[in-house]
């Protein structure tokens, strides 16, 4: 894995998890100018990405968003109107599937129905003309990897989801391919299986260390799996980035609403002094305080319209008013709640009349609400946690 | 209220019945009884009478008076060879022309399952197209074409390929046209079916590990298109096997087929009970394989099931 990856050799930093910031790694898989039309209609438009060996990348949209389409052109199946598609640095932009060292795990698993278990993991190894014994051989090892030894001989039908599941992820993994495609690989399988083959996929991506390239609408599932998420919208990518970057740094509005709650709070520049950016929200009837996320970027000016945009997680809510400095401040009234066990949330309504989003972690073990349903609160926030956006 | 739903479901009820029973009844009429009938004539012995057979059960005046089964009729089947050669050579025919039948049609389903669906529509409407014109003036039609006057031997005479009349019709030939052309849209109609509903994902993920184009047809599209297959060939093959006015009309006096055979006993010999029996043992010639075929279907879906 490392042996792709040159960044290593630079002394004092170690790029082994994050290769996407060494400036020497070669990247395995690079798109140029990646555009595919249909009748005029653009599903994936001018699309440039480069994906490092070992990663495990999640192109995250919702339907429509071109995502399978990116992904059928990086398999073969389409053919791009315009761009590349560069391999370990060899084009494969017109190579046909079957000669692409590329395999694909499909959203409908694509089982073939008429073979076994076993059959069907040793298909692709037969269309190499490998020899009978190491096919075998070779097998064997992937079923009991994925832990399906004792259904080598059972027909596809008369497998559950999560059976299927991984006979189609074997199946793919056992050509040994440099990238495995993987189609929605959850979506089919129930919320506990779900949460448990997250894991198992992490743990055989990391053991085997194949790059793994996922497309998918949940982001829950883009969040746990990814390395880095390219957020998808309308044919192209509205941001490149580590979990943690897309959520706590969205580089604008759409990435900020999309992935994860927020509040979003339209305002108009009154000053800014440092990196201190002071707003006025009328829709809130307050004053806001927000960060430049660089000290060194230019500030905005004064009446250029932002957007201040708050995670719920990231306000406090309380009767009592707090009292720490470098804090934005405001009073309303409760005006629905929910519980969830681990945490509950809140729908506060500020004097103006808008809503925020609140939610609190349920520390306490208690019996009795802290909070009721139209009781004046506090709710603030640590002004370094609101995310200044243009709009 | 209630009372008023009740009687409306109750009538409804009373409709799903009927509706039930309408194919069975459909089948008992037309489809049972004359089977028994046909069953108990080839028991019978001919007698130059009418009905030309005699009655299985004769009834006195006190009751039953005796019960006279024969089996000559079966006998006699069984030991002339002419029999034999006859089913023999329909066997032969309608398997051929069966083969060809899939070997024109499957190409031909496989196209159009492939067409977007506007298109397809188009090309179904054409395959049914000739059903709307008399199947027997669709067969003359065929003579026309094929006759030593015919257009096809004008059209090769003129062009200077051949220089005297192909015998085309009134021969094995002209029967398996006659055969493959009718039978044609029975063998494309439920292979279309089939086709269509195949998961085009299947053949991207073979694509995907490593197959080409001929390979996914052999390893994937073929092995699951084989219910389109049996379908289509039992739609041609059973009733090209007891066809009677292609053989009739396209064939020579050495076409033999069981569907000539069938006509010559009933209305020249007049021998109702040996054409019932021949006809019995046609029954039970397509019958049985099929019997024997669907069991081990169910035997091996019931081992992956």
């Amino acid at each position: 894995m490392t042996a792709d990856t040159t960044g290593s050799t630079t002394p004092g930093i170690d790029y082994t998890d994050t290769p996407w910031l060494d400036p020497e790694a070669r990247p395995l898989v690079q798109l140029r100018g990646l555009t595919k039309r249909y009748d005029d209609v653009a599903a994936v438009a001018n699309v440039d990405l480069e994906i490092f060996a070992g990663e495990l990348f999640a192109i995250l949209g919702g339907s429509g968003s071109g995502k399978t389409t990116l992904l059928r052109m990086l398999a073969g199946f389409e053919r791009p109107t315009e761009g590349q598609i560069l391999i370990d640095g060899v084009d494969m932009t017109s190579v046909a599937p079957y000669d692409r060292p590329i395999n694909m795990m499909f959203q409908s698993y694509a089982l073939f129905p008429h073979m076994t278990v076993e059959q069907n993991v040793a298909y692709g190894l037969k269309k190499e003309r490998i020899n009978k014994a190491e096919i075998r051989e070779r097998v064997d090892k992937m079923l009991d990897l994925v832990k399906l030894g004792k259904l080598a001989k059972r027909k596809p039908n008369r497998l559950s989801g999560g059976e299927s599941q991984r006979v189609a992820l074997a199946r793919a993994l056992v050509k040994r391919p440099k990238l495995l495609l993987l189609d929605e690989p959850l979506a089919a399988l129930d919320k506990k299986l779900r949460e448990h083959t997250q894991f198992e996929l992490m743990n055989l991506q990391d053991d085997l260390g194949i790059t793994f390239v996922i497309v998918t609408h949940d982001q829950e599932e883009a969040m746990t799996l990814a390395t880095r998420i390219a957020v998808m919208n309308s044919g192209s990518f509205a941001q490149v980035g580590t979990p943690r970057e897309i959520y706590e740094y969205p580089c604008n509005r759409f990435i900020a609403d999309f992935v994860g709650n927020i509040n979003l709070l339209d305002a108009e520049v009154i000053s800014s002094a440092d990196h201190r950016v002071h707003l006025r929200c009328d829709a809130a009837g307050a004053e806001l305080v927000a960060l430049l996320d660089n000290p060194g970027d230019e500030p905005p000016p004064a009446g250029a319209r932002r957007c201040v945009a708050i995670r719920p997680e990231k306000i406090f809510i309380d009767k009592e008013p707090p009292s720490a400095n470098d804090r934005t401040i405001l009073k309303g009234i409760v005006l629905d709640l929910g519980y969830f066990g681990n945490l509950s949330i809140y729908r506060v309504q500020l004097p103006s009349g808008m809503v925020l989003q609140v939610s609190a972690q349920n520390r306490r073990r208690s019996a009795t609400r802290a909070l009721e349903w139209d009781d004046e609160v506090y709710v603030s926030w640590d002004i370094a946690s609101a995310i200044l956006l243009s709009e | 209220m209630t009372r008023h739903k009740h009687n409306r479901w109750d009538g409804r009820r009373r409709w799903l019945r009927w509706a039930l029973i309408t194919p069975y009844l459909w089948l008992t009429l037309f489809f049972l009884a004359p089977f028994i009938i046909i069953l108990k004539i080839s028991f019978a012995d001919p007698i130059m009478a009418l009905p030309p057979f005699t009655p299985l059960i004769d009834w006195a005046a006190s009751g039953l008076d005796r019960i006279q089964v024969t089996l000559d009729n079966y006998m006699f089947v069984f030991a002339d060879r002419y029999y034999a050669t006859i089913y023999l050579n329909s066997v032969k025919i309608a398997a051929i022309a069966t083969l060809i039948t899939l070997l024109i049609g499957y190409p031909m389903a496989y196209f159009i399952a492939q067409q977007p669906s506007g298109r397809r529509n188009l090309l179904l409407l054409g395959i049914i197209l000739p059903f709307w014109i008399s199947f027997l003036l669709r067969v003359y039609a065929w003579m026309g074409l094929l006759s030593s006057q015919g257009i096809i031997n004008n059209l090769l005479l003129s062009i200077g390929i051949i220089d005297k009349p192909l015998t085309l019709l009134y021969n094995d030939f002209a029967v398996y046209v006659g055969l493959v052309y009718s039978y044609l849209p029975f063998m494309i109609l439920p292979l279309y079916a089939n086709l269509e509903h195949l998961d085009l994902d299947l053949n991207d993920a073979a694509a995907d590990l490593g197959a080409r184009n001929w390979q996914v047809f052999l390893d994937i599209t073929l092995p699951l298109s084989t219910p389109g297959i049996i379908a289509g060939c039992l739609l041609v093959f059973i009733p090209g096997m007891g066809e009677f006015i292609i053989p009739a009309l396209l064939g020579g006096s050495d076409t033999l087929m069981i569907g000539r055979a069938l006509w010559d006993e009933f209305f020249i010999n007049r021998d109702w009970p040996v054409a019932s029996a021949v006809s019995i043992v046609l029954l039970l010639i397509l019958v049985l394989p099929m019997m024997w075929f669907q069991r081990s279907q169910i035997r091996q879906s019931g081992e992956s099931a």
